[in-house]
């Protein structure tokens, strides 16, 4: 029964810093084509989630599994190529470069090559994907631009471009509308949430504004020290008075 | 600039080729030196691009200059053609075995490592002087070209001709370098590792790749120079002769091609009048020009140079304001 496998997978994921327990017994599953949203307060332990997931941290105790293959213990490079890509609450971006670019370059890593060093890295295939990925995030007219030119918003929308330019086969975002001003809020959640769906990638992402959480999840999943304390429908979970405690901090 | 290139590129090689025929023989060695050099001087631009100083290279120059040290005086070997293409395989070699090591370090100690690489060749040059010639260095045979030995009068021009041709084929192969996806990967290194292993790429394989590049490119050069100049010594493995590399590269500048070139021979243009008519000031000289340089064109000669052609296109086409 090999379909039928969770895209994602973790087992009592577990992960200290000393004496705080950043991660506490995570056991999640996550199934194709879901869109999960994580809400938690400020330490709850949401990002540390995400690098236990893509590899940048590893795990004291626990098991992470990507479509039934065990990835604990592998670092972002590797995790990546099993088809588990992120986005940056902070966006990571190759800011010497034009933002045609920093996506050519993500499909030439997709390709598997990155060392390639006699065809040029311009080439029609790439060039015509890399200006449809940037038109369905609304970037066309920045594509010769250099990201230092981009606004805010558009450097959040490249961000999560560089990483679905991978075709993955999920995609987590930290805090993909953290930075933005509330006008364009709303905006860059329409356009990411939009173009992920349109390609059914299951899309898991990590928010603190629970307005964002209550519209655009379909499940969320409530962290607090560490532990998933509530998984269910947005509607249900966020009117829970012990969530709003955990998330806000107050009733 | 992918338009212009090639008619600026046509002529700076139309130049080049004509030189011979314009210049007095001293600056036609001088020009010689300065296009091997170049070689290893693009070695070190490629990872100034990715953000990375390496004050070691002089160590692949070693390699390739002792290549034809040793061809000549251990196996009776004088044929450039064979030489060289030797020179850059060694090169080569030892990148890729010193690359498994380099490539996990940045910053400081990136460039320290290399530096103490180099040294320790510098020292086993310089001990086992019974194979090595110690300080003494070794003796070059003027090299043949495919058998042929040429005459005394004709060697420089030949030899010239020889390195040009070798100069323009890694012109051309580190401009495809540097617009492919390695030399694009070099480029973004120095913006954000982060990001490109969380594209599935690996940073190693990104240094790693341009390292046994560069030692190749040393390589090429230190061969090329040696029988240019005929005689070598363990100087040629010293950090400063590294340092001068790095020197040579801000000079012209180490975003382009052509900085490194230009860089080149300005700076043994330099070296020869400063020994001429200020030689006890020599080392202050290269001070003063580095200050002006990082002062005020940070870019190197050739951003000044593509300061000056902007403006006189934009006036060309009529919206330059001053």
């Amino acid at each position: 029964m090999p379909e039928t496998h969770p895209i994602l997978q973790t087992v009592d994921l577990t992960k200290a810093f000393g004496m705080v327990r950043a991660a506490d017994r995570i056991t999640v599953q996550i199934a194709q084509g879901e869109l999960v949203g994580i809400v938690g307060a400020n330490g709850s332990g949401k990002t540390t989630f995400l690098n236990l997931v893509t590899g940048y941290l590893t795990p004291d105790h626990g098991r992470i599994l990507i479509m039934g293959q065990d990835s604990t213990g592998l670092p972002p490079r590797l995790v990546t190529r099993l088809g588990l890509a992120r986005s940056f609450q902070i966006p990571q971006l190759y800011t010497s470069l034009s933002v045609l670019e920093n996506v050519l370059l993500a499909l030439a890593a997709q390709a598997r090559k990155s060392t390639g060093f006699w065809k040029p890295l311009y080439r029609r295939q790439w060039l015509e994907e890399g200006m449809e990925i940037l038109a369905r995030f609304g970037l066309t007219p920045y594509a010769s631009r250099s990201v230092a030119e981009l606004p805010e918003g558009g450097r959040k929308l490249l961000d999560v471009g560089l990483s679905f330019a991978l075709q993955p086969r999920v995609l987590l975002m930290d805090e993909p509308t953290s930075g933005v001003s509330i006008e364009e809020k709303f905006q860059v959640m329409d356009t990411l949430v939009g173009v992920l769906q349109q390609s059914h990638m299951t899309t898991i992402f990590v928010e603190h504004d629970m307005d964002v959480v209550q519209r655009y999840s379909q499940r969320v999943l409530v962290f607090d020290n560490g532990e998933v304390v509530a998984d269910g429908a947005p509607n249900t979970v966020l009117a829970a008075p012990e969530v709003r405690r955990a998330v806000l901090g107050r009733e | 600039m992918a338009q212009r290139f090639p008619l600026a590129g046509l002529l700076a090689a139309g130049l080049f080729v004509i030189a011979p025929f314009v210049v007095p023989g001293w600056v036609l060695f001088l020009l010689t030196v300065a296009l091997a050099k170049f070689m290893v001087v693009l070695a070190v631009a490629l990872f100034l691009r990715g953000g990375l100083v390496t004050f070691g290279h002089a160590l692949f120059y070693a390699v390739g200059a002792y290549t034809a040290g040793f061809g000549s005086k251990w196996f009776g070997a004088r044929e450039a053609v064979l030489l060289v293409p030797v020179g850059v395989l060694l090169g080569a070699l030892v990148a890729a075995l010193l690359g498994l090591f380099m490539a996990r370090y940045r910053g400081v100690f990136f460039s320290m490592l290399n530096l103490a690489l180099s040294m320790i060749l510098y020292a086993i040059l310089l001990k086992f002087y019974w194979v090595t010639g110690g300080t003494d260095g070794i003796s070059v045979r003027t090299p043949t070209l495919l058998g042929f030995v040429p005459p005394r009068d004709a060697l420089r021009l030949l030899y010239y001709y020889f390195t040009l041709v070798i100069a323009g084929a890694v012109t051309y192969a580190v401009h495809r370098f540097l617009a492919s996806p390695l030399g694009f990967f070099l480029k973004a290194l120095a913006d954000n590792e982060i990001r490109i292993e969380y594209s599935g790429a690996s940073v190693q394989r990104v240094l790693y790749s341009t390292y046994v590049l560069s030692g190749a490119l040393g390589g090429l050069a230190g061969v090329l120079v040696a029988f240019a100049v005929g005689h070598i010594v363990p100087e040629y493995a010293f950090w400063l002769q590294s340092g001068e590399f790095v020197f040579i590269a801000l000079l012209g500048g180490y975003s382009s091609v052509p900085g490194p070139l230009i860089g080149a021979i300005a700076f043994e243009f330099i070296r020869t009048y400063a020994n001429k008519y200020a030689p006890y000031a020599w080392q202050m000289t290269l001070g003063i020009i580095m200050l002006l340089i990082i002062l005020l064109q940070p870019g190197g000669l050739w951003a000044m140079y593509e300061g000056v052609a902007s403006r006189f296109r934009r006036r060309a086409e009529g919206v330059w304001h001053a």
